[in-house]
């Protein structure tokens, strides 16, 4: 019997980015009980990664910017999968919520008349991201974070969740973890807990996410019995490095290609010029010579193709390094620095010469990078109720990247740090509206705390089994060439298979080293059951799209399909779940959109 | 592929030493690269602590060939020949391998008295962008705590984490001084609780800082000059007198009132 | 709330710590810059006193109107002696009037936020280079006596403007020759750059900084006070380059005036 610490709150979050900063703010300001959980230090979650900045329609420098705008161009951006009650409660309030972080001490850059400045970005129709140069995500957590800390919020750094709890009525009751730094078990009972967990990115071999994207709140979420929807939608960025090493999978701004960075294949050829789709044939240039107007007058020719959409450029990628024509290491060619002078580089892209320069020791005006496809975001996650972010579990709440819908199958950029924090305080009220409705004192089952525990520990009493790091280089590498970018169902078929073979092997993992301090091996092994899940959820979801949508890509269905644009792919497990659990596939009818939004789709046209 | 020599601290609280761990070199590694290299083949318990691997969290501080760096900022072809020696951050307990306890930063944050601005006006504040600019070189901080570690006012001097701040949260009051719309004055507590005349400017944090924030210059000898205003200088002292205008005394700064 | 209640602390001392205990594992030669301090500034320091105590003959060459920087503003029975000036309110000093003189300038440098860094640093060790171990076992840094003075710098950077003016009226007269008319010799552009090189050293001072816009929290407020920090601002990124280079200058430039005054060498006229 391990012995482990016990904590008792009204209301535990789970992930300390951006969302569950804000939720804990929110529970907090309702004169609540609450403690944030977090897997890393405070203040390192992936949201600080976030660069361009927090879309939000304030209109100060487009006065004719609205909700209804964002509104509109955020569900055309997700193919109208999207969850439209969470889309408008997004657009409505994201201007109201980065206001308030300018209460809270954050500093944006300004206008002349001293608002805060707003810049343009893919798909949004105005220059809509409020921005702090380009590190906007660091001044999210870091306001945040020194709010939290104000008011006094209990933070449990370097604590890993494990598993939820549930009452023997079904409703949360808390949730069991360890320390990191000491391995010393941990229990929270909590009348509501919070998931913020962020993303599943850390499944694929080349990601932009950090070690702490390995979708533990989506496992947890779906082992308790909540459904999880739209997996299969993960958003691959075309130009991410793949060499060097040491910056692979960093992402390579699509600033690039803006200032005229081209893509070449290893015959130096600009291949994009052969995968221009018929729909945007009209609006695309057919000739290197045109495209290269471009740059300077707008009016003089058609856009470079360059600079269609991303899941187009990327595909393109994909073809080119699967013909053999990639570069050496897997990926293809951005070139400016045979169009552009050196000058220009470094003035119109200083953190990303300086990136390359410091971490790879890459010059981009002398030099041409390689770049591939990778993995950089999950649209789908945790099905919620939109104005609470309820999820189909009592007290169970869900906000940020580990909730889905808001986005639908594609997500514009900037839309993740408004999702943070206009989704994060609707979780903190909901999580606070729905304890003042419930009754009665949470107790733990000591059996289910002791299984849990006793299941994370097996790894250090086997004489003999798999290295955690093979099995998650081998789900990496599979993740990355089956239910990567392009998929079809032969090779989601033989991921399905295969996925299954991995947890085989994870049921047998072995962690040698007989610490639990700080054990990054024991730390990775209690990890794989959710990036397994996560894995198999996302694999099953695509083997059930038959269409193309958005980040979802089949090449044996390359058309979008109405009626699958009608359906969530709804994944769950019985009551009980966990990795060896089957997952359930079930398409279901996404909310019906109510007419009077569905006029402004119409007057667009 | 030559070889390489990682000359590595193992242990923990109960002490420890450099251990040499050889492994071949690949292209264009940084130090962090090499540690993941290390963990997956032969130390899969060796412990270190990471996020984005891209300078942006600041969460892989370690000491490289005796200088605080990120693990991940650090290029293997940019060290010396021969062994590369890495060992936790010296000023904060051990914890385990290369990670340490930085709570000291954490506790340190809590006393920091909150930004307290004025209402929001209706459509929210106006700033200029000259006035956001300086709090702006500080907000790009992000915590990695090397310049806590580098400063021999802590790590030489154990006694002295009872009563300092450190360059972490020195940049945070200067920040604060300096925000267009906090209204309170922090000037009498940074000195008198926070350590400042502790700090000697020798800029070692400045030196560390892979921000390359101004640590000393725009922000330590600034809150020095503050300090100066509000408790050094006679004539300074005199204005007051005769215009009436108030200092906030420690305890009215940790209070924010006046 | 009170402070003590914001500063109960938490902070746990005495925790083992990781690393072997060795004064540095730095491999650089990061000893070569505290050494070369070292040796700069006691060179300094030697030759000033030489030239105070000592040199009490040659700093003034008359026929082209060249004063020394360590002998301006002169007065005293020995300037009387060079048959320059007289002041009669000063006729009591019996030393070199150099000790009077010199009191401010080091003053100004001995309180300087960059030369604090330096000796800090090389002489006093503390710490001797990043990440080497302090060279003392007890610190309270700038907290107590004396090192507490160090907050009076600006009143130093004060008394430094008014030598700055002196030394650049220096300069100007080293154009008027007592044989008449203006004129120019090396000696006259070395007192210049001695006053331009001391001119750029104080403006470029941490405490100017402050006072000339630094202290304001809205620029926008004050666009005269922003002006002249904006101004005051790169000069202050460079004040270790002027902290420098003044220094030697300034002893340069009394190296040379004794030179042309004891006729080692020849001031050449430029007109």
């Amino acid at each position: 019997m391990a012995d482990y610490e016990h904590h008792s709150y009204d209301v535990i979050i789970i992930g300390a980015g951006g969302a569950g900063l804000r939720a804990a703010i929110e529970a907090k300001q309702r004169g609540l009980n609450v403690a944030i959980i977090c897997k890393s230090l405070l203040g390192k979650a992936h949201t600080v990664m976030a660069e361009g900045g927090v879309a939000a329609a304030m209109g100060n420098v487009y006065e004719e910017d609205n909700w209804q705008v964002h509104f509109r161009d955020t569900m055309r951006g997700g193919k109208m999968l999207n969850n439209w009650r969470m889309a408008q409660l997004h657009a409505q309030e994201s201007p109201d919520r980065v206001l308030e972080l300018e209460q809270w001490g954050a500093l944006f850059d300004r206008t002349k008349d001293g608002k805060i400045t707003q810049r343009d970005f893919g798909g949004h129709r105005y220059a809509r991201l409020a921005h702090v140069g380009d590190r906007t995500g660091l001044e999210l957590i870091r306001t945040l974070q020194q709010k939290a800390v104000s008011m006094d919020i209990d933070v449990f750094m370097e604590c890993k969740v494990l598993r939820l709890l549930r009452d023997d009525q079904g409703a949360i009751s808390g949730a069991v973890g360890y320390w990191r730094p000491t391995g010393e078990f941990i229990t929270f009972s909590a009348k509501s807990v919070i998931l913020a967990t962020g993303g599943v990115g850390k499944s694929w071999k080349y990601t932009s996410n950090s070690w702490e994207g390995t979708g533990d709140g989506h496992a947890m979420a779906m082992w308790a019995g909540a459904d999880l929807i739209d997996m299969e939608c993960i958003q691959f960025h075309p130009t991410g490095m793949v060499w060097p090493l040491s910056v692979r999978g960093i992402l390579v701004t699509e600033g690039v290609r803006g200032d005229g960075g081209v893509l070449r294949n290893s015959e130096q050829k600009r291949f994009m010029f052969d995968y221009i789709a018929d729909m945007f044939k009209a609006e695309t240039a057919s000739s290197e010579e045109e495209a290269d107007k471009w740059y300077d007058d707008h009016t003089a020719g058609r856009r470079p193709p360059e600079l269609l959409p991303r899941d187009e450029v990327a595909r393109a990628i994909n073809t080119e390094v699967k013909a053999g024509r990639g570069s050496p290491h897997g990926g293809v060619f951005l070139d400016i620095a045979s169009r552009r002078s050196a000058e220009f580089i470094r003035r119109r892209l200083p953190s990303m010469y300086h990136q390359f320069m410091e971490l790879a020791g890459v010059d981009i005006t002398t030099t041409a990078m390689e770049v591939g496809p990778t993995c950089h975001y999950i649209m789908g996650g945790v099905r919620v109720d939109a104005d609470t972010t309820a999820t189909a579990i009592p007290g169970l709440f869900a906000a940020g990247e580990v909730a889905g819908g808001m986005h639908g199958s594609n997500r514009l950029g900037g839309n993740s740090l408004s999702d943070l924090i206009v989704f994060g305080r609707r979780a903190g009220m909901g999580a606070a509206d729905y304890i003042e409705g419930r009754s009665g004192d949470i107790t733990l089952d000591a059996a289910q705390v002791q299984a849990i525990i006793n299941e994370s520990l097996v790894p250090f009493s086997r004489e003999e089994g798999e290295n955690p790091y093979d099995i998650q280089r081998d789900l990496q590498e599979l993740m990355q060439s089956n239910v990567g970018i392009i998929r079809t169902g032969s090779e989601l078929d033989e991921a399905v298979v295969k996925l299954e073979e991995l947890k085989e092997r994870a049921n047998n993992v072995i962690v040698k080293g007989n610490t639990r301090v700080y054990n990054p091996a024991w730390n990775l092994a209690t990890d794989l059951p959710a990036m397994l899940t996560v894995s198999t959820c996302a694999a099953l979801g695509a083997q059930a799209r038959k269409e193309s949508r958005g980040g979802h890509t089949r090449e044996d269905f390359p058309k979008p399909d109405a009626a699958f644009g009608k359906v969530n792919m709804v994944l769950s497990q019985e009551n009980g779940g966990g990795m060896n659990a089957p997952v359930k596939v079930d398409p279901q009818p996404i909310l019906e959109m109510p007419d009077d939004l569905k006029v402004l789709f119409e007057e667009a046209k | 592929m030559t070889d390489l020599t990682m000359r590595i601290w193992r242990g923990d609280e109960n002490g420890g030493e450099l251990v040499d761990y050889t492994i071949e070199s690949q292209e264009n590694e940084v130090v962090l690269d090499v540690i993941h290299r290390l963990q997956a083949t032969q130390i899969p318990d060796l412990a270190c602590r990471w996020n984005c691997k891209a300078g942006k969290c600041g969460s892989c501080s370690a000491e490289i060939n005796g200088m605080p760096r990120l693990m991940c900022m650090t290029r293997m072809d940019q060290l010396p020949q021969g062994p590369v020696t890495i060992t936790p951050m010296r000023t904060f307990p051990i914890i385990r391998d290369l990670v340490t306890d930085v709570s000291f930063n954490y506790e340190m944050a809590k006393r920091v008295p909150a930004f307290n601005p004025p209402p929001m006006p209706e459509g929210g504040y106006r700033m200029q962008q000259i006035d956001v600019e300086r709090g702006q070189e500080f907000r790009k901080c992000i915590e990695c705590f090397m310049c806590q570690n580098v400063c021999h006012v802590i790590r030489d001097h154990e006694e002295n984490k009872v009563n300092y701040a450190g360059p972490r949260f020195f940049i945070r009051y200067a920040e604060l001084e300096m925000h267009p719309l906090d209204t309170n004055d922090r000037r009498e507590l940074v000195r008198e609780k926070m350590g400042l005349g502790l700090c000697n400017i020798t800029k070692c944090c400045t030196e560390v800082c892979p921000e390359h924030i101004k640590i000393t210059d725009n922000a330590i000898i600034p809150l020095k000059e503050r300090a100066v205003d509000a408790h050094y200088d006679p004539v300074a002292w005199l204005g007051r007198k005769i215009t009436g205008r108030k200092k906030r005394t420690a305890d009215e700064a940790a209070a924010d009132r006046p | 709330m009170a402070v003590d209640d914001v500063t109960i602390t938490e902070v746990k001392l005495g925790g083992r710590r990781g690393g072997p205990d060795v004064p540095t594992l730095r491999t650089d030669k990061w000893w070569k810059l505290p050494l070369t301090t070292v040796v700069v500034l006691s060179a300094f320091v030697v030759y000033a006193t030489w030239a105070a105590f000592l040199g009490t003959s040659n700093f003034f060459y008359e026929a082209h109107n060249l004063l020394s920087p360590f002998y301006s503003p002169c007065f005293g029975h020995i300037c009387q002696t060079n048959n320059v000036t007289s002041s009669p309110f000063l006729d009591w000093w019996k030393f070199s009037p150099a000790l009077i003189i010199l009191v401010f300038p080091l003053g100004f440098r001995m309180t300087c936020y960059y030369y604090r860094k330096a000796y800090y640093r090389s002489f006093w060790r503390s710490p001797v280079a990043c990440a080497v171990q302090d060279a003392h076992t007890k610190y309270t840094g700038e907290t107590k006596a004396p090192l507490i003075i160090q907050n009076i710098h600006r009143y130093f950077f004060y008394f430094g403007l008014v030598f700055n003016v002196l030394l650049t009226v220096d300069a100007v007269q080293a154009f008027i020759w007592p044989g008449g008319g203006v004129h120019m010799s090396i000696g006259t552009l070395v007192l210049c750059l001695n006053a331009s090189l001391l001119w750029l050293y104080s403006l470029s001072c941490h405490a100017c900084r402050h006072m000339c816009g630094g202290q304001v929290r809205n620029f926008s407020q004050h666009p005269i006070r922003h002006k002249l920090w904006k101004f005051v601002t790169p000069l202050n990124a460079k004040h270790m380059q002027f902290a420098w280079m003044s220094l030697v200058v300034v002893a340069l430039t009394d190296v040379y005036v004794r030179l042309v005054a004891s006729g080692t060498i020849t001031d050449l006229k430029i007109f």
